[in-house]
């Protein structure tokens, strides 16, 4: 069976020049970088030659970047950094209603312990309009955090505007950039930030590898980690050396290849929505027309379960997502969907289908070939259709798992 | 060239071969994410499972209670700061010891900032903790001890049998107290099996047993609640969010796999060297002082010895060995490029000249008896070559 993977926003397959990079440093070069002797100093360097590689790919300074285990530990890294370090000055976070969840559920839990939240609407196509992040700021407000690009339908939000509202009120701003770095530029000038996020496994690296960038003098501590001091006591830990090296390896690559890619992804994604939307009735593209990542493109295919959906596909050998990885497993409709308005039963038919740089015009036909008769066969199953709309029986068990319990 | 005599396995291990194979394999072809729902995702998540199931084996625990972490510091982050937040309504005292790694150390120091009291136990000379004086220190208001196994500079292993006692005791007179155990320098060396030690919360590190660096893991027993310190998609059974570290997880779970084939041969054989290393020096060479029980104490970990050569400078004598293809380390790994304060051996009572003339030697199985011979050997010359310049001077 042929096999196409369509799931790059939830992971990518690891570079082969990136893992034999890395290997070297599993093989053979396995010494601790703290440690005093050749095997420690060789390793040094080559963590300190990464995050070269990691700070050039961002246009930031060599010590502005700590390596972490991941997009999530950066992200809340950053996030309780800035908060219990400026706890004195105000206690207010700002952050968009489509932020993925390791930023969300680390908002949330800075809100119990009594710092303020304010959760900025985004408008059909997922986007943050950025007065009303100026009409949000007050006097305590401490940080904003709102991510670069989204997880789920590919929305690119407009950091640049946002952050010369937060440099006009001396307002701390972090953004997580996992979905957007590789795909399209990212610079932290550019984009005016003072914190940033990066995984290495969207990017071709492995998983459980990530950076933080932290602008120098911004108002951030540890307070997360507490151990050795490494990464100049900004993260405790023995570095996963092998993961650092993949991690700037990766980057250089993507820098590298980033234009040929982004072209030749995006033109596959256009026609890859081109081709659904025209071929496929009561189809609804999500996210941005147009401000949208290369490689991502999210329907939601009406009357339909995504998962159904999914695991018909799977049984084709492709392998695509409903919204973010993370969430897959729950029945609950993506937060990042509803906050579009989309209704809930349009929700649950969302697919998102994120291509990556192994993707072919071959991929395409193929997947226009199977999802044509599974469209077809799902609907015809499906009692979802216009005239019986689904009604949820809160007593009834059934209901809460599926919603085309007919009971 | 000269073969390399690597005696610095508690800074790290050479990963096992079936550790780099593991990770190759989820490299190459299992690079799927656990949570996706479909076959590539799948497959992660079965790696995944896997190696939680050598972990569980290991420690003769259920899976459900192995929790993967990027690190030892993570875990020992996540097992205290963790208890200490869920259960401080039950009270704001914690009990630790004056030798733990600064991965437990400093986030004690980071909790007392917070409002907790802490207790330190002191040491013997030996680097032992008295058990009186845990159980003295035991309040209605302790909610956590944490004393860890092995430690990592010299080597020393608490009586964790006398330390559960007194534990298991204060719970029954309604006491809360929660044992965590610090076991990164344990597992794989000697035996760490939690539900029979008695421990609430154990945790281990890749790097230390042939795993890659990393991953680690945090051992939660049953009816503790910890809360998490990394929230976000809810991963570990919501107590550690952050996509799978799949290589790094199944390479550590095929190097504990490993662990199991060598267990109890592997560390007599390292207590052997241990013995021949420390016989040798004190034999041979004069003023040095073994820090840390003896050989065939039980107090003696079979694969640490830390030894101060008076009248040297460690950092010296570890790059004089070095040329001789000899890797050792003046202390733990994580302060050895700082100025350190050689806490640990001071809490052994050492001045601060024995501190500063402190080698480790760290053994893995691997280790042979010639290059102990040899190590000895070139120790009686380095030792006297510097002694002999330093006096020049
Ligand atoms: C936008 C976004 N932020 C953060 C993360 C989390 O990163 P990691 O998977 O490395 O923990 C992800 C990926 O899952 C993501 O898509
Ligand atoms: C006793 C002890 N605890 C914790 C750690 C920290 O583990 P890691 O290096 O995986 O962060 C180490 C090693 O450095 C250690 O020796």
């Amino acid at each position: 069976m042929r096999r196409v993977y369509m799931d790059h926003s939830a992971t990518t397959p690891v570079r082969a020049e990136v893992a034999e990079e890395m290997y070297k440093y599993i093989i053979d070069n396995f010494g601790n970088p703290t440690s005093l002797h050749s095997f420690g100093r060789q390793v040094r360097n080559a963590v300190e030659e990464a995050r070269e590689n990691v700070a050039a790919s961002i246009g930031a300074k060599t010590n502005e970047i700590v390596f972490t285990s991941g997009g999530t530990e950066s992200d809340n890294m950053a996030i309780h950094g800035v908060a219990h370090a400026n706890k004195n000055k105000g206690n207010h976070i700002i952050t968009s209603a489509v932020e993925h969840h390791a930023v969300i559920n680390t908002v949330k839990a800075l809100g119990k312990e009594g710092f303020t939240i304010t959760i900025i609407p985004v408008d059909k196509h997922g986007v943050v309009d950025p007065d009303d992040v100026a009409n949000a700021i007050t006097e305590k407000t401490i940080l904003v955090t709102i991510m670069h690009a989204n997880n789920e339908v590919g929305t690119i939000q407009p950091i640049q505007e946002i952050s010369k509202i937060t440099r006009e009120h001396g307002v701390i701003f972090h953004t997580d950039a996992v979905q957007s770095f590789g795909k399209i530029p990212v610079n932290v000038d550019d984009l005016g930030v003072d914190l940033l996020t990066i995984s290495g496994h969207k990017i071709y690296a492995p998983k459980g590898i990530g950076a933080l960038y932290i602008r120098k003098g911004t108002r951030w501590k540890q307070s997360l980690f507490h151990g050795g001091s490494q990464e100049r006591l900004r993260r405790a830990g023995t570095e996963n050396v092998a993961g650092i090296v993949a991690l700037g390896k990766a980057c250089r690559l993507a820098t590298d290849d980033l234009e040929s890619e982004a072209r030749h992804i995006s033109q596959l994604r256009d026609r890859l929505i081109e081709e659904v939307t025209s071929n496929i009735s009561y189809v609804n593209i999500t996210g941005h027309p147009t401000r949208r990542i290369p490689g991502h493109a999210s329907f939601c295919f009406q009357y339909i379960e995504g998962e159904s959906m999914l695991l018909s596909l799977d049984m084709k050998g492709i392998a695509a997502s409903s919204g973010s990885a993370c969430t897959s497993g729950s029945l609950e409709p993506s937060h990042v969907l509803l906050s579009m308005g989309i209704p809930h039963e349009v929700a649950h038919g969302s697919i998102r289908l994120t291509l990556g740089r192994d993707n072919t015009e071959e991929d395409i036909d193929y997947f226009m070939e199977v999802m044509q008769p599974i469209v077809e066969r799902l609907r015809a199953m499906s009692p979802l259709d216009q005239e019986t709309e689904f009604q949820m029986n809160s007593e009834c068990e059934a209901c809460k798992v599926s919603s085309s319990c007919r009971a | 060239m000269k073969q390399d005599i690597y005696l610095d396995n508690s800074a790290t291990t050479k990963p096992s071969p079936e550790a780099v194979q593991a990770v190759v394999e989820c490299m190459e072809e299992i690079y799927g994410n656990p949570s996706s729902v479909h076959r590539k995702g799948l497959e992660a998540a079965r790696a995944v499972n896997r190696a939680r199931e050598a972990v569980a084996d290991q420690l003769k625990v259920d899976a459900k209670k192995v929790t993967f972490t990027s690190g030892g510091t993570e875990s020992n982050n996540l097992a205290i700061k963790g208890a200490a937040s869920s259960y401080s309504n039950r009270g704001k005292h914690i009990i630790t010891t004056a030798i733990e790694h600064p991965a437990v150390r400093n986030v004690c120091r980071d909790l007392a900032e917070d409002g907790f009291e802490i207790t330190y136990l002191t040491v013997d000379e030996m680097g032992i903790i008295q058990v009186s004086e845990l159980a003295e220190a035991l309040r209605e208001d302790t909610i956590l001890v944490s004393i860890m196994y092995v430690n990592n500079e010299t080597g020393s292993v608490q009586p964790l049998d006398k330390i559960a006692g007194v534990i298991k005791r204060a719970k029954k007179d309604g006491k809360l107290p929660l044992w965590h155990v610090d076991a990164v320098q344990a597992l794989g060396r000697l035996p760490v099996l939690p539900t029979k030690m008695g421990m609430d919360l154990v945790s281990f590190s890749g790097h230390k047993v042939h795993g890659p660096k990393g991953i680690g893991a945090l051992y939660v027993g049953t009816g503790v609640s910890l809360r998490p310190q990394i929230v976000g998609g809810g991963q570990e059974g919501d107590l550690r969010s952050g996509t799978e570290n799949v290589p790094g997880i199944a390479g550590f779970g095929a190097a504990v796999r490993g662990l199991v084939k060598g267990e109890g041969t592997a560390a007599e054989h390292m207590a052997s060297l241990r013995k021949l290393l420390v016989e040798g020096v004190l034999n041979g060479i004069t003023g040095c002082r073994l820090n840390g029980p003896p050989p065939g104490n039980i107090g003696a970990a079979p694969h640490i010895a830390n030894i101060s050569f008076n009248g040297v400078r460690g950092e010296v004598l570890v790059h004089w060995l070095e040329n001789e293809g000899i890797y050792a380390s003046t202390g733990s790994a994580c302060s050895s490029r700082k100025q350190v304060e050689h806490s640990v051996l001071k809490s052994l009572g050492l001045s601060e000249g024995e501190a500063e003339g402190a080698l480790r030697f760290s053994f893995s199985p691997e280790n042979t008896v010639e290059e102990v011979k040899v190590v000895v050997r070139k120790l009686k010359e380095g030792v006297e070559e510097l002694r002999s310049f330093a006096k020049m001077q």
